[in-house]
């Protein structure tokens, strides 16, 4: 296990990812992206449909196996390990052992993906029940509680289609929430909802940022990222091109491609 | 028409139907509680991911399928013995039976997984549970509603594939029924009852799904 010592760990970002790519044939959607997100900070990654952003944040759960690369997390090396101390040698690590770390990693999907069977109170209830081995009773709530965080009390013993799509998406997340992450992920998560519903899902991000949870979030809403975003990251056929500050990449960014991109979603 | 049925016979064979209709019956309650739990096991092996696994069962699934029901039916009743299985016409016919339907129902089950939104897998993954965890807490509980009318059709097929255990003397309704037939010569009554028996429980069997469907299942 590349686990480092405590001083090391508080100097190193929370997440980092290293060269990170991922190819699809003979074609490749993240091509040796790198990046780092601080502990309790909030990275926005914009780009034109079709650069890598899925793609990227599947890799760092390990949705995806990247083709080369590595995601560390608290200093732990996600999905694979180390055969000899000193060689290259990397191994994919076993099923279970994955599990165990994407427990620590919330994804938010863009689609949702709540359990269909699953009341939402149950759908949040699951995970601590099941995979973190509390009691049903004890696993419900704590999913109470979240879904309170949330604002969706009231929904708790409704199913999937019996809610709106930010109240759903807002069960998603309060079913990440439960597992205590270290990192959420979110992936495009208001772009699938009607306009009038993408600010009570912001509403709940923006307050999870303030909470000093570390997000690394896929989306289009520019006022969002300024708001909450310590860093943008623009992406274009599968690279980083440009990353730093909010202001920076809005108001002044370097590349071509940057400014191309910003000037047809800006408008 | 109808004054050339002999009605005088017909009467006199209804009690021994009877008993051919209870025994198909039995055979095919059990049949249908054996070749449905075999079924669930091998559709949660096939797609277990452990390789060995997925080919024994898809060869067997795939074995089951290729050939006729009446062979399968055979076999079973010549095989059993010889690795020193004696259990007799009765029990050799339930478990041709079974294992048929097992095959087929182990295909049904693997569709019903597969066809549960690949998403819903992907979120249960991100909160750290295992693939053995998402089958049984995530996959499984969704497929009973999909699955019930294929189900539903393969149970069926079970019932009329019943009729084949007569050709190793399972006294079952259509055994029975042939045994009227040649004593008295009147194929045509007793076959026309046959058909009447068969259709009535098959029709109880869809029924029962349709029930199933609409108050059990329903959420
Ligand atoms: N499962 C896949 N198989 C093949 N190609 C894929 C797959 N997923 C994504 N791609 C390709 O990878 C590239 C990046 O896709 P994606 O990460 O979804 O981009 P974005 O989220 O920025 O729109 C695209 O060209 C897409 O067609
Ligand atoms: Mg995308």
């Amino acid at each position: 296990m590349a686990v480092l010592s405590p001083t090391e760990t508080a100097l190193k970002p929370l997440l980092q990812v290293k060269g990170l790519t991922k190819r699809y044939g003979p074609s490749t959607a993240v091509s040796h992206c790198s990046f780092g997100v601080d502990e309790g900070k909030t990275v926005v990654i914009v780009g034109p449909s079709g650069s890598g952003k899925t793609t990227l944040l599947r890799c760092i759960n390990y949705l995806e196996i990247p083709d080369a690369g590595q995601v560390i997390l608290k200093g732990e090396v996600i999905g694979q390990r180390q055969i000899h101390k000193q060689g290259q040698a990397w191994k994919p690590i076993s099923e279970r052992a994955l599990a165990r770390q994407r427990q620590r990693i919330g994804f938010v999907f863009q689609r949702f993906n709540l359990f269909a069977h699953l009341s939402a109170l149950d759908n949040v209830a699951v995970g601590p029940h099941r995979v973190l081995g509390l009691s049903r009773s004890a696993a419900q709530d704590l999913a109470a509680r979240q879904l309170e965080r949330v604002f969706l009390k009231e929904h708790s013993h409704k199913r999937p289609h019996q809610l709106s799509g930010g109240q759903q998406q807002r069960v998603a997340i309060a079913r990440c929430l439960a597992m205590s992450p270290d990192l959420m992920l979110f992936d495009e998560p208001t772009s699938a909802l009607d306009p009038e519903l993408v600010t009570e899902v912001l509403e709940v991000m923006r307050e999870l940022a303030r909470d000093g949870m570390t997000m690394v979030v896929v989306s289009h809403e520019m006022g969002f990222a300024r708001q909450v975003a310590q860093q943008v990251i623009f992406m274009d056929e599968g690279s980083i091109v440009e990353q730093g500050e909010p202001d920076a990449i809005f108001d002044r960014p370097q590349e071509p491609r940057t400014q191309q991109f910003l000037s047809k979603v800006l408008v | 028409m109808l004054d050339n049925i002999d009605w005088e016979v017909v009467q006199l064979a209804l009690p021994l139907l009877t008993e051919g209709l209870w025994n198909t019956v039995r055979i095919t309650v059990l049949a249908i509680v054996i070749g449905t739990l075999a079924g669930f096991l091998l559709g949660l092996m096939s797609v277990s991911r452990v390789k060995i696994l997925e080919w024994v069962i898809a060869a067997y699934v795939d074995f089951v399928r290729g050939t006729p029901l009446l062979i399968q039916i055979f076999l079973v009743y010549f095989a059993l013995p010889v690795i020193g299985i004696e259990v007799g016409e009765y029990w050799a016919g339930v478990l041709a039976l079974s294992f048929n339907a097992a095959g087929f129902i182990a295909e049904v089950v693997r569709a019903g997984i597969g066809s549960i939104d690949v998403g819903q897998t992907e979120a249960a993954k991100s909160i750290g549970m295992t693939y053995r965890q998402i089958l049984v807490h995530i996959l499984l509980p969704q497929i009973y509603r999909p699955i019930l009318p294929p189900l539903t059709n393969e149970l069926i097929t079970l019932v009329k594939g019943s009729a084949l255990l007569s050709v190793i003397s399972v006294y079952e309704l259509t055994r029975a029924g042939q045994a009227v037939i040649s004593q008295y010569f009147v194929p045509l009554e007793i076959y026309t009852l046959l058909a009447l028996y068969y259709y009535v429980l098959i029709s109880l069997l869809t029924r029962l799904s349709r029930w199933l469907e609409r108050k059990v299942l329903a959420y």
